[in-house]
């Protein structure tokens, strides 16, 4: 699928060898896809809860991925969108009775759309300045959702009915509801992909590393920047949905500013450029507050946070940033010892 | 070629972790369904905002803790020790139904006790009802825990904001029956409580004796103007349904603007340091309110022997909790309630018995209640406390006065 990105050596190599890389990549994939369908039926239900929120966190720090990662806009809002998204699906099934999966797209809608309105004053910030704007997204959701009762439902917020699965499938709510994530997470993933690593994607890039020699080759920065806006809070906006459909109930305390603090840090230990950080990330989100309680009741967020820093510290770029040229090179180790010997004497 | 061998051992790997992870998930699989009671034990889940904005709610979490400590120390509950899981949920919902699912289905405690906050608990009362786990004694004053109904796994505890409204309702028809009421509200579910509290309470008479209602947003700067049309209204008494904020900001503006009603304030906003006096000694004296506790400082109740045990647990068992706070009464009064419940449950640890024996409490006493008010529940009635006492401000403390008065009726 992703010929782009293959290695000069291969595109020269035979077109037999590239197949073979190829299928290969494929299966590979298809391993992955596999463990992940094989693996709620290993697993207690609550456990399959737990990695269905991974999924959803993961979606969402991809989001940001796009945003601050590959575009360079630092957001500190997006629990915000994830907010967004969620109340979109809640007021949708609870006032209109939407089916819930026919929510999800509403919900991009409205992401992409707060994305880009958002991002039209953003394009006048940089750095700190826009994290700061982003930041009173941040601040302004949860009195917003209070504000607007007659739709949020105000402080005691919306109650769903949580979603069945298909009679005559067999699997129960909590597996359903996992692999409807897994769906939207393989898709998110696929669009990505095919977002960063292509022409789209490249603006962004040279739009993070140097805006005016961006704008020198002819990109347009204003709508690459806005666009970056856009579709990053579309994912997060579908997280957010998803969100609310597995969790059945929203209500303002759930998208406080600590939500997209998150976020960010998800993003940052998984690997801020990055696709597969973002699944890092989620599982960051998820596990880590609940670890640093079972370690400490005293000070579960002293302990967060020296976890953070051991991350970072260890892997700057990130676990997938960091890991996955080492496992590359690892991988390739005995094949390469040899021109690596002869640069190093070289060198000395 | 190289990629192609890297890519392949990748996959290869990538194969074998995955084979050992499943395997691994294979051997943590649930266990049997177990009520979370033994011969040796009783497992009891909680959730407590330990952090984020509402933590100051903890001191109710630790009370509890230091409570079944003290049970424990003296032979547990029929020989059972209580084995209390307390877990923070930060007051975010998402996270309360996610630490309620690992206690349910992980920890397998028999029932959830005293989570704390009304979003938090309706994001879980689905889940609770829906696999018949109890949700006993909620730790809120909404009015919709009382629905045993639609709801027969959900128990409130404390006297609901209704049932204090309708306290207030029984004063006003004993003692001014001609009286014309104001009421001042937040526009939301917590202050509508109040309204169609009142309004249950003064039943037929409602529509004659309510002059006026104003309701006011958390973000509104002040009250000024709804006070001053409540007092064109002519109304002579003033229910005010507010947070503290706004509480102190309507006693001062209707001291100000020369208006002399009786002043009932709900009982969220007593606070004398954070509501009476910031609102001034002159201003809010005379001032009228409920309770359904003993105050830990009044000097009524220092000499009772019901004092006495409370102080030396507090000194014992809960010494990072300050002696006067008022969350260690609700933590300590409700701790004890659980264990009457558990204690009458005796060798029938399942939860519909546990749910069962929650709900046919009859005239329970405890200590650092008010004298006279008692709990009792009903298969039709999950509102343990319904009895409060009227408590006028002075200027420098609350002085409780007149009998307990029951807000009874939905």
């Amino acid at each position: 699928m992703e010929k782009r990105i293959a290695a000069p050596e291969i595109l020269a190599a035979t077109p037999a060898a590239a197949t073979t890389a190829n299928g290969w990549r494929w299966i590979g994939i298809v391993a992955i896809v596999a463990i992940a369908v094989a693996l709620p039926f290993a697993l207690s239900k609550y456990h399959v809860f737990e990695l269905t929120m991974v999924m959803i966190y993961a979606i969402a720090v991809l989001g940001l991925n796009i945003l601050t990662g590959y575009n360079g806009q630092i957001s500190l809002g997006h629990g915000g969108f994830f907010a967004a998204g969620a109340y979109t699906a809640a007021i949708l099934m609870h006032r209109y009775g939407v089916p819930y999966w026919l929510t999800l797209p509403p919900a991009a809608l409205i992401g992409f759309a707060l994305g880009v309105l958002f991002g039209l004053p953003a394009l006048r910030f940089e750095g700190p300045y826009l994290a700061l704007v982003t930041l009173a997204m941040a601040l302004a959701t949860p009195q917003l959702l209070k504000y607007f009762d007659t739709w949020t439902g105000g402080q005691q917020g919306i109650n769903l009915v949580k979603p069945m699965p298909p009679p005559g499938l067999g699997i129960d709510r909590d597996r359903w509801l996992y692999f409807i994530a897994l769906i939207v997470l393989l898709l998110a993933i696929r669009i990505a992909a095919n977002i960063l690593h292509g022409r789209t994607g490249r603006a962004f890039v040279a739009i993070r590393d140097h805006p005016i020699a961006a704008a020198a080759m002819g990109i347009d920065t204003a709508k690459y920047k806005t666009l970056a806006f856009g579709t990053s809070t579309l994912f997060t906006a579908v997280a957010g949905a998803l969100a609310a459909i597995v969790i059945g109930y929203v209500s303002p305390e759930g998208y406080s500013l600590f939500l997209s603090i998150s976020f960010l840090v998800g993003s940052a230990v998984g690997g801020i450029a990055t696709i597969g950080g973002a699944i890092v990330g989620g599982f960051f989100i998820q596990f880590v507050p609940n670890l640093a309680n079972d370690i400490s009741d005293a000070a579960p967020w002293a302990i967060y946070g020296l976890a953070m820093l051991l991350f970072m510290y260890t892997m700057p770029h990130g676990v997938v940033g960091t890991l996955w040229p080492w496992l590359i090179r690892f991988f390739a180790a005995r094949k390469t010892v040899a021109p690596i010997a002869v640069r190093r004497s070289d060198g000395a | 070629m190289k990629d192609i061998v890297i890519l392949k051992r990748l996959v290869v790997a990538l194969v074998l972790a995955g084979i050992f992870a499943t395997a691994g998930g294979g051997i943590c699989m649930s266990g049997e369904y177990s009520p979370g009671a033994n011969d040796n034990g009783i497992k009891i889940g909680n959730t407590m905002p330990y952090s984020g904005p509402a933590s100051g709610y903890s001191a109710i979490g630790k009370s509890l803790s230091a409570y079944f400590a003290m049970i424990n120390d003296r032979g547990g509950i029929n020989g059972r020790k209580i084995n209390f899981i307390s877990r923070d949920d930060g007051y975010s919902p998402p996270k309360t139904v996610e630490a309620v699912r690992k206690l349910v289905e992980e920890e397998q405690v028999l029932l959830l006790f005293q989570s704390l906050g009304t979003p938090p608990n309706l994001a879980i009362r689905g889940y609770l009802n829906d696999n018949k786990v109890p949700q006993l004694f909620v730790g809120s004053g909404a009015d919709q825990w009382n629905d045993p109904r639609r709801h027969p796994w959900t128990m409130g505890w404390q006297p609901s904001y209704g049932t204090e409204a309708r306290i207030f309702a029984r004063y006003v028809l004993d003692n001014m029956p001609d009286a014309k009421i104001a009421v001042l509200y937040q526009n939301d579910d917590f202050g509508k409580d109040y309204v169609n509290g009142m309004r249950s309470g003064l039943g037929d008479k409602a529509g004659k004796m309510i002059v006026a209602t104003q309701s006011y947003e958390t973000t509104d700067p002040t009250v000024d103007s709804q006070v001053s049309a409540l007092q064109a209204s002519g109304a002579d008494v003033l229910l005010t349904a507010a947070i503290p904020k706004f509480t102190t900001l309507a006693i001062r503006k209707v001291y100000d603007i020369g208006w002399r009603p009786i002043q009932f304030v709900n009982s969220v906003s007593t606070s004398v340091g954070s509501v009476m006096k910031p609102a001034g000694a002159e201003k809010s004296a005379g001032v009228m309110s409920a309770t359904y506790t003993k105050d830990p400082s009044d000097p009524r109740w220092q000499d009772t022997p019901e004092y006495e045990d409370w102080l030396a647990w507090m000194k014992k068992y809960n010494s990072s909790v300050n002696v006067a706070d008022a969350l260690a009464v609700y933590g300590y009064a409700t701790a004890q309630t659980l264990v009457a419940v558990l204690k009458a449950s005796g060798d029938n640890l399942t939860r519909e018995h546990v749910m069962k024996v929650a709900a046919s409490l009859h005239d329970l006493s405890l200590p650092m209640l008010l004298p006279g008010i008692t709990i009792s529940t009903g298969a039709d009635d999950y509102a343990p406390i319904k009895q409060m006492q009227l408590q006028k401000f002075d200027g420098n403390s609350w002085k409780v006065f007149g009998d307990v008065i029951k807000g009874s009726g939905r």
